[in-house]
């Protein structure tokens, strides 16, 4: 009975997707006058797939076996949580969340957009309704989440064990808000290439959202790469796997879209570029959809033995990246200049940001393509992995981040200051970080040397911004671009320190045998058996110390039995200066374990970096929306006073 | 400036930004992209020595053998034309086992593939996407023999 009102609000909006386009013609035209109706359908299809999202997550809480989807993916012994999160860890229901974010933020974007004209944010919703219809189309036709079988099965198939983990239940719905949120930058921009209003009004409406989807894919990014390296068992924070990078080059185009958008909103300038990147950004979603649900990925014959899903999509993202940028070819030349700047500028130093983060963006998208294209043509197989990524992207980004401590200091239009001599003490300071790694390793691989010397630079070189005033004056946005700043040379820092330093330590120990790694004596005590709700598990038992004072880490492999599978579940102790990482392998015939330990200096940096990113998004967002909401009660006060005087 | 020489810098910016990342891209392709090989490409000399490479096929049975110092193994991987030993220090993943397919990263040194890494084989389901292929030809193969 719920799988079928989840199916029928599905129907129904689609439907109403389908009415919300045919009706934003003639509006934009001016031939209609559906504005308001337009707003109500908008918010009433968000409704409907938050009602079919609520259904699909109430049959997988009840385990409900007679749904294909729930029998495929839950299992009645499954934790609660898990139950729940099982609804979006596969492809129907994810396809599901995708659908139910894209309509909720049309429907809220009706709602809150105010600082556009009528005639393009009709025009950007008729947009929001053409996507949403092709994934309607996709969801009913290719992959209904609530098919039915008959007669229902006993007892379900189970969740992939390594899907059962708290990272699953926030990972995929943050980077899908943050993917979808991309969504309203595409329609805003579609919606302005129709009307030809690019402007600084269309800049400010776009940006919270743009701001608030880089937000969300920061932290899904920052949050994927910790669960990766805990629940993995492999020590790697980053694996340039397809997947992986799926989520990368929409934060990559977001990225440079924040910033280019900035351009836009306080000269007026970059209007196509900004409009071109709007596009981008959420085209490298819908990119990214594809890669991870079509199952090219797993390989191009994959993709041939489940046709009609992967085709769809491919049609779906043709059909819309093709369309958008056709519309931009027409439109683009049409657009007013904006206001001219010279060449040493906050406005160059934007579009020199930007293109670093295409060419970043483009490196990784021919890698990531690169394998299907020459399977699909020459059948030839072949792998791109780290060393490509690494040693082609990985100059580019340093440059970046340390041109991201120039950049905010240059005024916009013209620089006319001696902006280098504000940069002596950063530079002061890449050059002694570069002199001390030289000395203290003179080993070092290139990468992470530059790492540490650019982190340097950089953490002296954000806060440079706030200096010069009073810093608690500056506004709230300016606070948190030097947050974001500072937390790219956290992050940098981490990923340096664990690149350079890092000591691993692979042996068989016999109980009450010791080994060292880096600083740390590791004391094995045994193995014993234990068990969880539904796995058997071994664990073994640590001591682990430095100088005084031992702890004890008790590292895990879990044995599950639906579907059958051992994952290992590493023991992760976190200090002050670093992290150490143990796992447990087999037992060999001597009756000794494989114990796999790290110990990894500083690398939570790197994850602490992320957060900060994004809490200086957060920031700039919270003090946009202040500045914002303070405008408009600037403007009504008048009226107010007229009322009661 | 005049607006219309500043659209034209920034295009022509934008164009060799993109040239740019094209020509890195190929670079980069060109000499970090790691081919896939069988042990049939190995033995017919198709791969490169000491290059990083992948090498997939199935862990032929009886062939796994652990060294004393207990972290190194050896097995030998089969395609079922040819068979490569391989060896590789670590923990291997969870569901690697003799008679299942297996997908090494690493290099040829001599006749040996010396593994830096093991795929993961994430779930029962899965199958490292070269194999797939593989298995099919297999299963092919052994109903034309048929």
């Amino acid at each position: 009975m719920i799988a079928e009102l989840g199916l029928a609000a599905l129907w129904l909006a689609a439907g109403l997707a389908a009415l919300q386009l045919i009706l934003s013609i003639p509006t934009v035209r001016g031939s209609v006058d559906g504005a308001g109706t337009i707003r109500a359908v908008a918010v009433l299809q968000g409704i409907l797939t938050l009602t079919a999202f609520a259904a699909l997550l109430i049959v997988f809480a009840r385990t409900d076996l007679s749904v294909a989807l729930v029998f495929e993916n839950s299992h009645s012994a499954k934790p609660f949580i898990y139950k729940v999160a099982g609804a979006w860890g596969n492809h129907e229901g994810s396809m599901l969340l995708w659908v139910t974010v894209l309509a909720v933020a049309g429907g809220v974007f009706a709602v809150l957009a105010r600082r556009t004209g009528e005639r393009t944010l009709i025009a950007a919703l008729g947009a929001q309704a053409a996507l949403g219809l092709g994934f309607y189309a996709f969801l009913l036709i290719a992959s209904n989440p609530f098919a039915r079988l008959n007669p229902a099965p006993l007892e379900g198939k189970g969740l992939n064990p390594l899907l059962q983990d708290p990272g699953l239940a926030f990972h995929p719905p943050t980077l899908y808000l943050g993917y979808v949120g991309l969504s309203i930058a595409f329609s805003l921009a579609v919606g302005a290439l129709v009307t030809t209003e690019v402007d600084s009004r269309l800049a400010r409406a776009m940006r919270p959202w743009v701001l608030g989807a880089w937000i969300l894919l920061t932290l899904g990014i920052t949050a994927g790469s910790y669960w990766a390296y805990y629940e993995l068992g492999w020590g790697g924070y980053w694996f340039w796997d397809p997947v992986e990078n799926a989520s990368l080059m929409p934060w990559l185009a977001a990225t440079a879209l924040l910033h280019s958008i900035n351009v836009l909103a306080a000269r007026a300038a970059l209007k196509a570029w900004t409009m071109m990147l709007a596009v981008l950004a959420f085209s490298m979603s819908m990119v990214g959809t594809f890669l991870v649900r079509s199952g090219v990925l797993t390989s191009v014959h994959a993709f041939a033995i489940d046709p009609e899903r992967g085709t769809f999509l491919l049609a779906l993202l043709g059909i819309y990246v093709g369309a958008a940028f056709a519309l931009f070819a027409i439109r683009a030349p049409r657009l007013r200049e904006g206001a001219p700047f010279e060449l040493v500028s906050r406005e160059s130093g934007l579009v020199i940001n930007n293109l670093l983060l295409t060419v970043i963006l483009g490196i990784v998208f021919v890698g990531t393509l690169y394998p299907l294209f020459v399977e699909a043509i020459t059948g030839e197989k072949l792998s791109v992995g780290a060393p490509y990524f690494n040693a082609v992207a990985g100059p580019l980004a340093l440059l970046l981040a340390a041109l991201v401590g120039v950049g905010p200091l240059l005024s916009w239009r013209r620089e006319r200051r001696p902006v280098l001599r504000r940069l002596t003490v950063p530079g002061l300071l890449a050059v002694t970080a570069l002199i001390v790694t030289i000395v203290l390793a003179p080993h070092l691989a290139i990468l992470p040397r530059l790492g540490f010397t650019v982190a340097a630079f950089l953490a002296a070189a954000a806060p440079l911004p706030l200096t010069g005033r009073n810093p608690f004056r500056a506004p709230l946005a300016t606070w948190g671009m030097v947050v974001s700043h500072f937390g790219i040379a956290v992050a940098l820092t981490g990923m340096a320190a664990n690149g350079a330093f890092t000591s691993e330590r692979l042996a068989v120990a016999q109980s009450g045998q010791q080994l060292t790694v880096g600083p740390w004596t590791v004391a094995f005590d045994g193995v014993t058996p234990t068990a969880g709700k539904n796995f058997t598990a071994i664990e073994a038992k640590l001591r682990v110390s430095r100088g005084e004072g031992a702890l004890i880490l008790l590292p895990q492999t879990h044995y599950f039995s639906d579907p059958p599978m051992e994952t290992s579940e590493a023991a992760i102790q976190t200090f002050w200066d670093g992290q150490l990482y143990t796992v447990v392998g087999r037992e060999d015939a001597s009756g000794g374990w494989q114990l796999r330990l790290w110990w990894k200096p500083f690398v939570t940096l790197i994850w602490a970096g992320g957060a900060l990113i994004a809490i200086g998004g957060a920031f700039s967002l919270l003090g946009r929306a202040l500045r914002g909401w303070r405008a408009m009660r600037a403007r009504r006060e008048p009226d107010w006073r007229e009322r009661y005087a | 400036m005049k607006p219309k020489n500043q659209r034209l810098i920034l295009v022509a910016c934008a164009i060799v930004a993109v040239l740019a990342a094209v020509l890195l891209a190929m670079w980069g392709l060109r000499s970090q992209a790691s081919y896939f090989y069988t042990p049939a490409d190995i033995v017919t000399g198709k791969a490169a020595q000491g290059q990083g490479i992948r090498l997939g096929g199935m862990v032929e049975k009886g062939s796994l053998r652990h060294d004393p110092d207990g972290v190194t193994i050896g097995f030998i991987v089969s395609d079922g034309k040819a068979r490569t030993p391989v060896v590789f220090r670590g923990i291997p993943p969870e569901l690697f086992r003799e008679g299942s397919g297996v997908v090494a990263e690493g290099r040829l040194e001599g006749g040996t593939f010396i593994a830096d890494t093991i795929l993961a084989k994430h779930d029962e389901r899965y199958m490292p996407p070269q194999l797939g292929n593989l298995a099919a030809e297999h299963k092919a193969g052994k109903t034309l023999e048929r």
